[in-house]
């Protein structure tokens, strides 16, 4: 009823109801919708807590897209060198692969920065752009499937049982990086709450010279700090490629790695705000697909909206602390 | 009898949790130098910021020239005729003296005008200052200056100073009271606030004195003693720091050809500085900020690492050691700037707590905080040096400038170190809390410790200090004791000469 009556106050309503509405309580979509958005939102949740650490302390990793992506191709690389073999640590092993890649990856930029005070957020984007390159590269070069009649792309893990990142509940969406993503929130909450590591980020982000009084390191902060988020962005880009992708493709990456940024500040760098930001943003993601089918809007249009959502906070953190004034004379 | 110029009536502010003002009335003449006197938190810089317009008074009014007189924001009072030079400058370092000047007014002239008009009031009102010159290669007294001839281009009829003389030196105190007794003949009136009650005995023609937000009292100041009118301030009397005379330990602290180019580009580098502190012994370090100052006392703390064996305590080296490691062996040190360096503004007096917190009650061995036992050494600190907060969860930057001081001093003396080093201790804090910063600083010493005390008033160190020594452009003089010294000695050593004088010389 209740989105009935909005549906025909005018299109925009219809819009708005569609993509945040329908996916989850319209029954045409909610079979399909409820369980994508735990798999939408586990990668980016995860994502996002690695990167509101290095928020906290100041240090602006923008390039966890790249970091993802290694991660993907690092595990994934595990389990196609050992293909067709099982063993339980198959997957173990992989995941560990895969926070390595995205570990590394991000430590190019810290690194930089330590060494030659580059800036974290030129390197770490750019880097995207590399490991976009190596994607392409390896998913028509190293790890293409010998059996995939020369098409792009790696063997599919879905039918690799020891490497495949299955549903831990059935049809619910629930695989192993949603878990990994609900642990991180909680183990981020304590960080913060309780942890020195964490209280060291918060002053190196709200007093870098009293951090420096304190005895906390500039160098070890930064480390930690890229690298806890590169390591999380890439087990994220893992059980991706594990689970729901289920291939090392060229196209494999869909902008996640973006959207955390987002998720981070819309969920304020509180884990839990996050926790309920990236919900929200999957919303976006799914609700988008489905206004794209239904409406027929063009892709873009979801980016648009997400890139709105971190517009408007920034515009209200911007209008809470400072006023218009007329310049008098 | 003078006409009134600013009429103060029955003026009441509050803040969530604190009265500020309470109902304070007084007037001021035109042509006279009023003092505004109290402690830290009485309601000096409340009261004097509702006369600039910054915040606007719960009750009460007040007149300008019998004229009702409410500015809603500083244009508003400056338009009015009202002035201000604040404590804490707001200049540019990498600017020139014109271009900090145009920057704060409201429809600045063209920078070549700006510059002529700028010498004219600066040679007018005996204020040397070269329009062109780069801010942050100016000393403390001259960006005063800058600041003091940005108010006179406005031509204002009243003159706001707070805190004026607590960063210059004896020669610029002198340089600043002779302009401001020429503005007094021009008619001008100024609010001048101060601690230093021997500075406006000799400069006030009236003053007006605060506690706790209510005004306790008015007098002369030049027909009232310093004691009185200290007495009437705190609402008690207060003792001058007391110590007693001992024989000094081994030495606890050797610094020996200590040299640091410094990276910033204001800074100052350390050329072959040595001394060394004995146990029980206080070694006071003069000169005037930024001759090295800051850079030494990164050297100490351990912010600047240099060769182990150039700094040694107990013998040991540790100039290679970080901050907290040099915690952990006894040695702590207190930095100049509360907010920012020694606190962090925006957490809780507890946050700041830990930062020099690393022992395993607080801290265990995998990194869990007992927030439990940091907030018990908080207490401690609030308690034992009377820092005036609402809870321990107030934000740093919520103290009073004082308070923080007390905060930022007790934290670090309550942790008994062995070797202390503070630069300005008392900066910017009223009479009985420097008073008693002074006397716990003198208590730790007779505890068996080293203390060096970097400051820029020369009365402070040569009530606590036993050795003297000045700091001059990056270098050091020797050290000699202090009772040995005369009011000449002191002043050929801040200029940079040391004294031929053997006998006099610690061996």
């Amino acid at each position: 009823m209740f989105g009935l009556l909005l549906g025909d106050f005018s299109s925009a309503f219809g819009a708005i109801k569609l993509i945040f509405w329908d996916p989850l309580f319209d029954e045409n979509f909610a079979s399909y919708a409820r369980p994508q958005l735990l798999v939408k939102a586990g990668p980016i949740i995860l994502i996002a807590i690695g990167l509101s650490i290095g928020f906290k302390a100041g240090i602006w990793n923008i390039g966890a897209e790249g970091q993802y992506i290694l991660g993907a191709i690092f595990g994934a690389s595990v389990a196609l060198s050992l293909y067709p073999q099982e063993s339980v640590l198959i997957f173990p092993a992989m995941i560990l692969a895969g926070a390595f890649g995205g570990f590394i990856w991000a430590l190019i930029p810290a690194l930089l920065k330590v060494y030659f005070k580059t800036n974290e957020i030129l390197v770490s984007l750019m880097l995207v752009y590399v490991a976009e390159n190596i994607l392409a590269s390896v998913s028509q070069g190293l790890l293409r499937n010998p059996e995939g009649m020369g098409l792009p792309g790696s063997r599919n893990l879905k039918d690799y049982p020891s490497a495949h990142n299955s549903e831990i509940i059935a049809n619910s969406g629930m695989h192993w990086g949603v878990l990994t993503a609900i642990l991180a929130v909680i183990l981020a909450y304590f960080l913060f709450l309780k942890h020195q590591k964490g209280f060291e980020i918060k002053i190196a982000g709200e007093a870098p010279k009293a951090a420096f009084f304190a005895g906390i390191n500039p160098s070890k902060t930064i480390i930690f700090c890229m690298g806890m988020s590169g390591l999380l962005a890439g087990m994220a880009g893992l059980f991706e490629v594990a689970g729901p992708a289920g291939q090392i493709t060229m196209s494999f990456n869909s902008g996640y790695g973006f959207t955390a940024i987002i998720v981070a500040f819309l969920g304020r760098l509180n884990p839990w705000g996050i926790l309920l930001a990236g919900l929200l943003m999957a919303l976006t993601y799914i609700g988008g697909e489905i206004a794209q089918l239904m409406l027929g809007l063009p892709g873009a249009s979801i980016q648009l909206l997400q890139g709105m959502l971190l517009f408007f906070l920034l515009a209200t953190d911007i209008l809470t602390n400072y006023r218009f004034k007329s310049r008098s004379s | 009898m003078a006409e009134v110029l600013l009429q103060m009536d029955g003026i009441s502010k509050s803040f969530p949790g604190v009265k500020a003002n309470d109902k304070v009335s007084f007037h001021i003449n035109s042509g006279e130098i009023h003092a505004l006197l109290g402690e830290n938190g009485a309601g000096k810089s409340t009261l004097v910021k509702m006369v600039y317009g910054l915040m606007q008074p719960d009750s009460g009014s007040m007149k300008l020239s019998s004229e009702n007189f409410r500015p809603s924001e500083p244009s508003k009072a400056r338009q009015s005729g009202i002035a201000m030079v604040f404590q804490h400058f707001s200049l540019f370092d990498a600017l020139n003296v014109a271009e900090n000047i145009a920057l704060g007014m409201e429809n600045p002239p063209r920078l070549e005008d700006l510059s002529e008009k700028i010498e004219t009031v600066s040679k007018s009102y005996g204020l040397p200052l070269g329009p062109k010159r780069l801010v942050g290669q100016l000393s403390a007294g001259e960006r005063q200056r800058v600041e003091i001839i940005r108010c006179l281009l406005q031509n204002p009829k009243l003159l706001i100073m707070d805190e004026p003389t607590s960063v210059l030196t004896p020669n610029e105190v002198k340089t600043l009271f002779e302009t401001l007794l020429r503005l007094k003949g021009e008619g001008k009136s100024i609010l001048y606030i101060s601690h230093k009650l021997e500075e406006i005995r000799e400069i006030c023609d009236y003053a007006t004195i605060l506690r706790n937000g209510k005004k306790v009292g008015s007098c002369i100041p030049k027909d009232t003693s310093a004691k009185q009118i200290g007495e009437m301030m705190v609402g008690k009397s207060f003792s001058s720091p007391s110590r007693k005379s001992q024989e000094f330990g081994e030495e606890l602290l050797q610094v020996s050809n200590l040299s640091i180019r410094t990276k910033d580009f204001f800074g100052t580098s350390l050329s072959n500085i040595n001394f060394s502190v004995r146990v029980g012994e206080i070694l006071g370090i003069g000169g005037v900020a930024g001759n090295g100052q800051d850079e030494l006392l990164s050297a100490l703390s351990g912010e600047e690492k240099t060769s182990p064996s150039t700094i040694k305590v107990f013998n040991q080296p540790i100039g290679k050691l970080a901050p907290d490691e040099r915690r952990a062996i006894g040695m702590r040190a207190a930095p100049e700037e509360r907010l920012g360096h020694a606190a962090a503004p925006a957490m809780t007096l507890i946050e700041n707590t830990l930062i020099t917190s690393h022992s395993e009650d607080v801290i265990n061995q995998w990194g869990i905080i007992n927030f439990d036992s940091v907030k018990e050494k908080t207490r401690d600190i609030v308690s034992e040096f009377d820092v005036r907060t609402p809870t321990l969860d107030n934000a740093a930057t919520s103290l009073s400038g004082g308070n923080l001081q007390k905060f930022v001093i007790g934290r670090e003396i309550l942790q008994r170190p062995r070797v202390f080093v503070v630069n300005q201790p008392t900066w910017g804090v009223d009479a009985a809390a420097a008073a008693f910063i002074r006397q716990s600083i003198l208590n730790l010493a007779s505890n068996e410790s080293a203390v060096v005390v970097i400051s820029q008033d020369l009365d402070e160190l040569f009530e606590i200090c036993d050795t003297f020594a000045v700091l001059t452009n990056g270098r050091m003089s020797k050290s000699h004791d202090i009772s040995s010294l005369s009011p000449e000695d002191v002043g050929l050593l801040m200029g940079g000469s040391d004294l031929d004088l053997k006998n006099r010389d610690k061996a």
